[in-house]
């Protein structure tokens, strides 16, 4: 898996297109469609000059209809290409729940495995650029909650390319759901198609005291804690699971088995959210013994999203706002 | 239906100071913008102002609109507070959201305004809702649902247009087309000509007018209001007309030319309507200039008083989830 070419620092937006463009380029079956990926280049400047590349027979603009640019996407799937879809924002993944949820999880379970849907639905994802309610959501433990989707929360410019890679690899339906606060970030990124697999956690950073478990932004949110966090002698470990579905609770158990301590940090309001299937597989295993404190869950309000600046900050957990919770674990044990 | 609004002095005045008033406030919007004064996103509806104003001219107060994400014109022309809407454009505690919504949610039930929203097409079943509350209830109110060509092809479009063709539903469906949805213009988004050809699939009434005439948008839905309000039911009204600006502040224009912008900026839907009324001895030239200056002042009143307004409460971020029972 890992860096098997050769590494530059390029954008999360320049590895997303990489993927796709180096996926076009080895498989005609690849196609993107989705609402101004064409000549704008995408809402967040994703697909940028693939258009150009690609022509719009393969970079399909389409009008804004989300139900059926999926359902487009699963059909043609079914017919033996492999889609990716572009949903400009996640939060548009509601008009087309009924290709997303009810034909493409399914198609391959009802059908007895006769026919599968392998396609790739792309969104971005989570709050933190003022576009209020209906923009900035984070809905990935509903897609989670969907036996029949692999759900993939890439946090890194290096897995915003792999995991794409084996996203389109993968026969079945898969939901990645990208942070628009990371698409201008940059990493280290192989130059070469190198895939990350789907359904295996990153440990981030081991530290002795604590473990956190994070996805999406919180992963670079829960490093820069960890920083200041070892300036009081906290040593922190960062888990990044990647994949919600499948997921590597592997990692998990064993770091946590050893630190003693879980705090599990996630954008989405907290309520039935993914993080609580985190804290269920502890309580459920023998992890529970080895914890010297109650897990932790420290997750965006149980609210939608607001316009303005400082209440959308205060909406959704913040650099300081992991600090405090794990400065606060450490003394309740 | 009553006379065109560009022959009557008092009607023309108001038409006039509306649609100056959204220019201003909307050139506010993006300076403040430009500035990194304003958070978020907008989108602007510069050169649409005739179609909000005749629209909302042909309604009553206790009339309803539904508008959409370039919602600033419908709300003003039905008669928004400028200096809560621009309070809330600006975070602030005093705005018509609380801060909470900004541009894309605003909504004032004293005017009928049932909201803006982010969500292309997502007032269009809204709509009928309402007028079916009315309808049900005996009302003889009206709804006004504003969206774009854009949303024209969302599934939501089609069953909510359907049910108000069934039920009869008094709502008028105004489709401001602006030849764009974002990047991508109706000439690839759709097959037929006008928007309006579409109305025969539902067997409603369809007419497209120029969009940028405020005295053609006027009658047009003043028919469509008539009908609505007498139980004959719904008719699609399609305004041609452009958007000056980008989508929103992230648009290079690489899907349009420089020509055809140029273009439309010629065909400015105010300054038609002034000629029009003082080549019609309706409105003086020192009539249309005091128009223009009460409409920058208005604006600058708004900016000031929504500055100075205290910004948005963090602490209670959880108090409006739910409504109390
Ligand atoms: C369901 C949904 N899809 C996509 C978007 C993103 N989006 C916002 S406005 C817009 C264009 C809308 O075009 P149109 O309906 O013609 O209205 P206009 O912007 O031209 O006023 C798009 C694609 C959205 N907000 N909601
Ligand atoms: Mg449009």
């Amino acid at each position: 898996m890992t860096t098997a070419g050769t590494d530059r620092v390029i954008t999360y937006s320049e590895a997303v297109r990489e993927a796709i463009g180096q996926a076009m380029e080895a498989d005609d079956r690849v196609f993107m469609l989705g609402e101004d990926i064409g000549v704008y280049g995408g809402a967040f400047g994703v697909s940028g000059d693939l258009y150009h590349r690609f022509g719009g027979d393969r970079i399909r603009d389409t009008p804004i209809s989300e139900l059926g640019i999926v359902g487009a996407a699963v059909g043609a799937a079914l017919a033996g290409m492999r889609p990716i879809v572009e949903i400009q924002f996640s939060d548009f993944t509601n008009q087309a729940m009924d290709q997303i949820v009810n034909q493409a999880a399914k198609i391959h379970y009802m059908l007895g495995g006769a026919m599968s849907v392998p396609m790739v639905l792309r969104a971005p994802l989570g709050s933190g650029t003022g576009a209020a309610a209906q923009h900035s959501q984070s809905l990935e433990a509903w897609f989670a909650h969907v036996p029949g989707l692999k759900v993939v929360m890439p946090a890194t410019a290096a897995d915003a390319k792999g995991l794409l890679l084996s996203a389109i690899d993968d026969p079945n339906p898969v939901i990645v759901l990208e942070h628009k606060l990371l698409y201008r970030t940059s990493g280290p990124v192989p130059e070469e198609a190198v895939r990350v697999p789907l359904g295996k956690s990153a440990i981030r950073r081991r530290g002795e005291h604590l473990t956190v478990v994070a996805t999406g932004v919180m992963v670079s949110r829960s490093l820069e804690a960890a920083e200041i966090l070892a300036q009081d002698g906290i040593d922190i470990s960062v888990i990044d699971p990647r994949t919600l579905t499948p997921l590597d609770d592997a990692p998990i158990h064993e770091d946590v088995s050893r630190t003693g301590r879980a705090l599990l940090v996630q954008e989405a309001p907290g309520h039935v959210g993914f993080t609580a299937e985190l804290s269920a597989r502890i309580a459920e295993s023998p992890t529970i013994y080895r914890l010297l404190a109650p897990v932790r869950r420290l997750s965006g309000l149980d609210a939608p999203i607001p316009y303005a600046p400082q209440l959308e900050r205060a909406s959704v957990p913040q650099v300081e706002d992991i600090v405090e919770a794990a400065t606060k674990l450490m003394k309740e044990s | 239906m009553s006379t065109s609004p560009g022959t009557d002095h008092d009607t023309a005045r108001h038409a006039l100071l509306t649609m100056w008033t959204i220019r201003r406030f909307e050139e506010a919007v993006d300076d403040l913008f430009a500035r990194g004064l304003m958070h978020g996103t907008m989108h602007l509806s510069i050169g649409q102002e005739a179609s909000a104003t005749g629209a909302c001219l042909a309604l009553r107060t206790d009339d309803a609109i539904t508008s959409t994400h370039r919602g600033h014109g419908h709300c003003i022309a039905k008669g928004a507070d400028l200096t809560r809407m621009m309070a809330e454009l600006l975070a602030k505690e005093t705005g018509y959201c609380r801060g909470r919504g900004g541009s894309m949610h605003i909504a004032d039930t004293a005017t009928g305004n049932l909201g803006a929203n982010g969500i292309v097409a997502g007032g269009i079943p809204i709509a009928a809702g309402a007028a079916l509350a009315y309808q049900m209830r005996g009302e003889d109110r009206v709804v006004a649902c504003f969206f774009g060509d854009g949303a024209a092809n969302e599934g939501a479009f089609h069953e909510a247009v359907n049910l108000a063709a069934i039920w009869k539903l008094p709502v008028v469906f105004i489709c401001e087309n602006n030849k764009y949805g974002m990047s991508f213009s109706t000439e690839k988004s759709m097959a037929i000509e006008n928007i309006s050809e579409r109305a025969a699939g539902y067997g409603i009434p369809g007419v497209t007018v120029d969009g940028n005439d405020l005295d053609a948008v006027y009658d047009a839905v003043s028919t469509a209001v008539a009908r609505a309000r007498a139980g004959d039911g719904p008719t699609l009204v399609e305004n041609l007309t452009y958007r000056w600006k980008g989508h929103s502040k992230s648009d290079k224009n690489l899907y349009r030319t420089k020509e055809e912008i140029a273009d439309w900026r010629s065909r400015d839907p105010i300054l038609r309507f002034e000629a029009q009324i003082k080549e019609a001895g309706v409105l003086t030239d020192e009539e249309v200039q005091a128009v223009r200056t009460q409409a920058m002042e208005q604006m600058r009143d708004a900016v000031r008083q929504a500055n100075a307004a205290p910004d948005a409460d963090p602490s209670d971020l959880l108090d409006a989830v739910f409504a109390r029972a």
